[in-house]
């Protein structure tokens, strides 16, 4: 099977259209279940009382915001090493779902950290670090969007996220390299995980099921973008001729 | 199952404004973003398709007009 193929944004857009209802479907699916046992099934931690529930979106959403970071950062390494079309579309689609999610790990965390630390924010490594990955998230998306070329502004996005690609792994392991009052991973690959089994699974469920989504929204953002930046070729005149007249108002 | 009654699961065990602060904003977030790419499409679609129109009817007269015997 020839991969190269699906780079070509005329194959990859009917295959981006084929694939969304199955992320979609897998998303709600995964979703629905994590949810159950997160917020049913799973029992109260001994601890930190019902708070502790917030780590079913915090951790899926923290994890999130760094892999998509990552995903962006090789789609742009892609478009300067080899000049895909694909590449500078694929970072345009993945910003804003980054974006989300990384906002959505710092607003839980902070509700998380008022009722267990009582502070909403410290400056501390690993929130400080997680809060430059959300600028990052944001500088690209301002820088990309000044530059009207969007062959520049793909090169000159791709420069910033691999010179904020660093910043992932002062994210993952700031907790060990620095005394910080964020807690270590619940998971990690060495030690296995340290939670009970029932949370464990809620909240990877969860994480899948942002994952599954993320994909989705991808990939529905990317379909746009490929019809706006391929307007000039046939085959987007085609689709557009056959577009019904109440649809292209 | 968990919760003795609904304003049980409601309250949270007094964490209910921490919990559903954070589920309720992830799930606006989850749901908006979605209807924002459906309406962004929508917007896009309906833009590109009246550039295609305006182009055609700029170039049609042109390439029609010059038929022989009729040229000034």
């Amino acid at each position: 099977m020839n991969w190269f193929k699906f780079s070509a944004p005329s194959t990859f857009y009917p295959l981006a259209g084929r694939l969304i209802p199955w992320f979609a479907a897998l998303a709600a699916l995964f979703g629905g279940v994590g949810l159950w046992i997160g917020l049913v099934v799973a029992p109260t931690d001994f601890q930190q009382g019902e708070a502790y529930r917030i780590i079913f979106i915090h951790v899926g959403a923290a994890w999130m915001s760094m892999f998509i970071y990552l995903v962006m950062a090789f789609w742009g390494g892609m478009g300067l090493a080899f000049k895909t079309r694909l590449s500078g579309m694929m970072t345009e689609a993945l910003a804003p779902t980054g974006t989300m999610f990384a906002f959505l790990s710092l607003w839980t965390g902070a509700l998380w950290g008022r009722p267990t630390w009582g502070a909403w924010w410290i400056w501390d490594a690993r929130l400080t670090s997680s809060l430059i990955l959300l600028f990052l998230y944001i500088g690209f998306i301002a820088l990309t969007r000044a530059i009207d070329d969007p062959r520049r502004a793909d090169r000159a996005g791709a420069v910033l996220l691999l010179v904020g690609v660093v910043n992932v792994p002062i994210i993952y392991f700031s907790v060990q390299w620095w005394n910080t009052l964020h807690q270590p991973a619940s998971l990690s690959v060495g030690k296995g995980s340290s939670m009970a089994a029932i949370m464990l699974w809620g909240m990877l469920l969860c994480t899948v099921a942002m994952w599954m989504y993320s994909i989705a929204l991808t990939l529905a953002r990317v379909r746009t973008i490929i019809l706006v930046r391929e307007r000039h070729t046939d085959w987007v005149r085609a689709l557009l001729a056959a577009l019904p007249a109440q649809n292209s108002r | 199952m968990h919760w003795n009654s609904f304003s049980d699961f409601l309250h949270m065990g007094g964490y209910g404004l921490y919990v559903w602060g954070s589920f309720g904003i992830a799930a606006l977030g989850m749901v908006l973003e979605p209807l924002l790419v459906a309406r962004q499409r929508r917007v896009t679609l309906a833009r590109l398709a009246r550039q295609w129109r305006a182009e055609r009817l700029e170039k049609t007269p042109e390439e029609t007009t010059p038929s022989p015997g009729e040229a000034p």
